[in-house]
């Protein structure tokens, strides 16, 4: 029943996107059938995927059709039912918010492709994860990479838009690649792309399983932004519509997350250092994400960084699984996966819910520069407050729900390091400090972002003009801050739609007993945090309603003439942050600082590079280019040299194929 | 922990005893300094008067401005009911509670420092900044003194943790546990705006951390942020104590006693701190704060090679 509401939706968004490409130039036409559509496929896939992971169990289906090398084999087990709802509540809200977000675009620019491309992509993410044989999961990846291709290009006039597109689908190209290998050797292991076959062969032997494994973590890895395979995700999220912009940080890099989830499920027991890998990855990719975020200055380049540090934390997480699944110890498994799975659905949720308020911010001001920001919080009410949640989610800080998950992974590397002793106990307890630097940058930055945005004064004459933005993207972004709060108050409801997933992954008969019975506390914990904030806000207005209350300037040291600009910047307050990790990220700095006792001009520009972009990749590839120069010998654009290639291949064949034959 | 009679103890011991560490601060440095000082009911009394007064706002400033206290004081008192306070369990006390104090702690910090933004000066800006910098760096090692604390119980829960130190003599984990007293010592005076990371007594904004962030704050406002940051105090140094003393589980009123003795000890040190060093120049704190992490993370690794603790 969920899988043919689930397929149901896939015809539908299928339907709707041709409809919306062939709506030809009555644009608004498009919106309304694709936002329908999406909006209806999005409502049966979540009923189907709630129930099913309620339910629990396993279900699967087969077309009479095949396709070339494999069948046309899907299904529904708890891993994949979590990632549907994932998928479906993100987009759906997505959706809404686009209609409202493209229509500023009526007029100027086609927007149909941008709404069929955006059903056909929900249609591929939902296809990549129901597919249950290699090839099918490979077509709808690919059409996946081509669709969100398309959608990130939207704004092709613009030449960064287009430079960052191709670095995309250079990149995706590359980590398809290797996908190809991984799944070649899993078929060489078990006879068949079928997943079916690929479970019941079971774990390939030791040497070929961690070939598998590395390969995952490059090729799947690349898609979710593990560092330093990020490289295309800072370019590509900023240059697309913000409503894609949402769906790709939200969900779409997570289906990295869920491909290397699946391929682990073929693979068996992990051994130590396949844990040990996850954390080191999930470390580097959180430290340096969230360093990388606090030195942008484009609000939506920013949020992307975030996403790489967040991919970081989900993959501290499966680190955590891993190294308990390792030694067997079934509650710190647990708690890793349901850490790790909990923060996939809620980083979607946050992070839905920031790129959309920075979309909103974008559409009033039309300034991504935070520097030219400040006082939106005004003149954008709703905007302010759905971001401040999204913000005080993403630091994960209760009683939100970014809380909850890093709480899961936390408690397990805690208990990790006491009973698992030894290598697996040193890398458990990394996670501990890691984490703790993580938060606290992530405090530093959304202070920064959500301060220098929304609060003080404006810095330039944008931000003077703006306006809220219209229902249709006021109301998903209320949602989806409605959706954090319910999720970091309720956590044992939540934990109920993650729990039989993460039991699945670690192979664990059900939920280990005890590890989470502390949620109805954290319950307790929002409760009594809001009951004494209420309280306390009540005294406050009680007192002061006695006494006289005024408003006057800010203080500035007795100074009368402050001015918006010597208000803290974004630069100036991250700079002391970053000041101790000045070796880690390498900014460089172009100053002329004033001198002498009448100083005239002054000038100071600092711009911090991406490490992994400038310094490893870009002079790789250069290298690579050079050495495969030298194989233009071979081309020598003479046609008979041509022919006497031909001739010699033919030879050496020939010879090939007697020799073989044998006498 | 059952009962009112013990909820109704933590309370009182939470609300009543913090603005009396500050007296008890401020005292101390008199003496050493040789004068007489304000008495240690002194913070009350401006806790008192603060409250009667009334408020003035900038300009700029909104709503965020005003839930920055409210917030702030709200976030603390609850990490305050979760921490054992001289009995066996906080009243809030519940498995992985560790986890969610910190939290809290975070909490109150980023509505501080988005209330500091909303003044759009530039002088609150940069104390936000300088938290934001001081307090990032003090998670990690925060967290790996809980780390230490938390390994021998095997779970990141407070009573737990308490319940299994080792309080034999000579027991060779007593050098760890003072590496995590000494690391929490140190983050006790990072979170509190102390010497040598901050210097709650300077008169100069530029060299403000703490203090110019909350400026602008004024009248019942400031009378949350000034008893918040007693309370924050209390509680710090409350894990501070059960960490050096041993608090019977269930020790009755000696509990109670005994907790508030060793506070105040705690208070008379800090203000021993303050009296004979200077605060640390702005560029070293972050140097200061990561040594401590090292020195939590040396403890941290000398448990894991013993073995199982």
């Amino acid at each position: 029943m969920s899988l043919l509401l689930v397929v149901a939706g896939i015809g539908l968004l299928l339907a709707t996107a041709l409809a919306a490409a062939l709506a030809g130039r009555r644009d608004w036409l498009a919106i309304r059938i694709g936002t329908a559509g999406a909006v209806a496929a999005s409502a049966l896939g979540i009923v189907a995927a709630v129930a099913h992971l309620l339910r629990g169990g396993e279900v699967a289906a087969q077309a009479p059709w095949r396709l070339p090398l494999g069948a046309v084999a899907v299904g529904i087990d708890p891993l994949s039912a979590f990632f549907l709802l994932c998928v479906f509540v993100v987009s759906g809200l997505a959706a809404v918010y686009g209609a409202g977000y493209l229509a500023a675009y009526l007029g100027t620019r086609r927007v149909a492709p941008a709404v069929a491309f955006f059903n056909l992509l929900v249609a591929a993410m939902t296809g990549v994860v129901i597919a249950r044989d290699g090839v099918l999961f490979l077509v709808a990846w690919e059409v996946m990479t081509v669709a969100s291709f398309f959608l990130v290009t939207f704004e092709d006039d613009r030449e960064t838009t287009r430079r960052a597109g191709l670095t995309y689908l250079i990149a995706s190209q590359l980590s398809a690649i290797a996908l190809f290998v991984l799944f070649a050797l899993l078929r060489q292991h078990a006879g068949s792309f079928a997943f079916a076959r690929l479970l019941a062969a079971g774990a390939p032997a030791g040497g070929l399983a961690g070939g598998v494994f590395v390969l995952a973590v490059a090729g799947f890895g690349t898609k979710a932004g593990f560092w330093p395979l990020h490289v295309w995700l800072p370019d590509a999220h900023p240059a697309a519509p913000s409503h894609i912009s949402a769906v790709m940080s939200g969900v779409m890099i997570k289906m990295g997350i869920y491909g290397l989830l699946r391929t682990l499920t073929f693979l068996g027991t992990p051994p130590l250092w396949w844990g040990v890998l996850l954390v080191g990855v999930g470390v580097v990719s959180g430290v340096i994400g969230v360093l990388y975020a606090l030195a942008q200055h484009d609000l939506k380049r920013l949020l992307a960084y975030h996403s790489v540090e967040n991919i970081g934390i989900i993959a501290l997480g499966i680190g955590v699984g891993l190294l308990g699944q390792s030694r067997g110890d079934a509650a710190v498994t647990f708690l890793g996966y349901a850490g790790a799975l909990l923060h996939v659905l809620n980083h979607g949720l946050f992070k839905g819910l920031l790129f959309q308020g920075a979309g909103s911010v974008l559409h009033a001001t039309g300034v991504r520069d935070l520097d030219l920001l400040g006082g939106l919080g005004r003149r954008m009410p709703t905007t302010a407050l759905t971001f401040l949640v999204g913000a005080v989610a993403i630091s994960g800080l209760p009683p939100l729900n970014g809380f909850v998950s890093e709480w899961l992974i936390f408690v397990g590397a805690f208990r990790g390091g006491a009973v698992l002793g030894g290598g697996a106990g040193v890398a458990v307890l990394v996670v501990v400090p890691a984490l703790a630097l993580i938060g606290g940058l992530a405090v530093a930055c959304f202070v920064k972002v959500f301060g220098v945005v929304f609060l003080g004064t404006p810095r330039s004459d944008a931000p003077q003009r703006a306006h809220e933005s219209g229902a249709a993207m006021r109301w998903p972004m209320v949602a989806g801050a409605a959706l954090c709060v319910v999720v970091g108050v309720f956590p044992a409801a939540a934990l109920r739609l993650v729990a039989p997933a993460a039991t699945q992954l670690g192979a664990l008969p059900l939920v280990p007993a005890g590890v989470v019975g502390a949620l109805p506390a954290i319950t307790l914990v929002a409760a009594l945090l809001v009951g004494v904030a209420g309280g306390l806000a009540l005294v406050r207005g009680a007192l002061l309603r006695r006494a006289p209350v005024r408003t006057a300037a800010t203080w500035g040291c007795a100074y009368p003439e402050t001015t918006p600009r010597m208000q803290y910047t974004a630069a100036s307050f991250a700079a002391p942050v970053l000041a101790p990790f000045a070796d880690v990220l390498r900014g460089t700095v172009h100053a002329e600082l004033p001198a002498g006792y009448f100083p005239q001009a002054a000038r100071f520009e600092q711009h911090v590079g991406d490490l992994a972009g400038e310094r490893v990749l870009v002079p790789t590839v250069r290298r690579v280019l050079r050495d495969v120069g030298r194989l233009r010998v071979l081309q020598q654009g003479r046609i008979q040299l041509y022919l006497a290639y031909v001739l010699v291949t033919l030879l050496v064949l020939l010879v090939w194929q007697v020799g073989a034959a044998g006498p | 922990m059952s009962g009112v009679l013990p909820v109704a103890t933590h309370l009182a011991l939470l609300l009543l005893v913090p603005p009396l560490l500050l007296g008890v601060i401020g005292k101390t440095k008199a003496w050493v300094a040789g004068r007489r000082g304000p008495p240690v009911w002194q913070t009350y009394a401006d806790i008192d008067k603060l409250l009667r007064k009334g408020a003035v706002y900038g300009r700029p400033t909104t709503w965020v401005f005003r839930s920055g206290p409210v917030v702030g004081l709200a976030s603390t008192v609850v990490a305050g009911l979760i921490v054992p306070l001289g009995a066996g369990a906080g009243p809030l006390s519940f498995s992985g509670d560790v986890v969610a104090f910190a939290a809290l702690l975070g909490l109150g910090r980023f509505f501080t420092m988005a209330a500091a933004l909303d003044t759009a000066s530039s002088f609150e800006g940069m104390g936000a900044s300088r938290e934001a910098a001081f307090g990032a760096l003090t998670e990690p090692a925060f967290f790996l003194a809980l780390a230490i604390v938390c390994l021998p119980a095997g779970t990141a829960t407070f009573a737990a943790a308490w319940a299994a130190l080792p309080w034999t003599v000579w027991n060779p984990a007593i050098p760890v546990q003072l590496i995590a007293a000494v690391v929490l010592g140190i983050v006790l005076l990072a979170e509190n705006a102390r010497i040598p990371i901050d210097d709650p007594a300077t008169h100069l904004e530029l060299t403000m951390v703490h203090e110019v962030m909350v400026l602008d704050h004024s009248g019942p406002d400031l009378a949350f942020i000034v008893y918040g940051g007693a309370v924050k105090l209390f509680v710090m140094a409350a894990l501070l104590v059960h960490l050096l003393v041993p608090v019977p589980a269930d020790g009755g009123w000696w509990g109670a006693v005994a907790l508030v003795a060793g506070v105040l000890g705690v208070a008379v040190l800090v203000g021993l701190v303050e009296a004979t060093s200077a605060r640390l120049r702005l560029a070293r704190v972050p140097g200061f704060l990561i040594g401590a992490a090292g020195l939590a993370a040396v403890g941290v690794a000398v448990l894991v090679a013993r073995g199982r603790p």
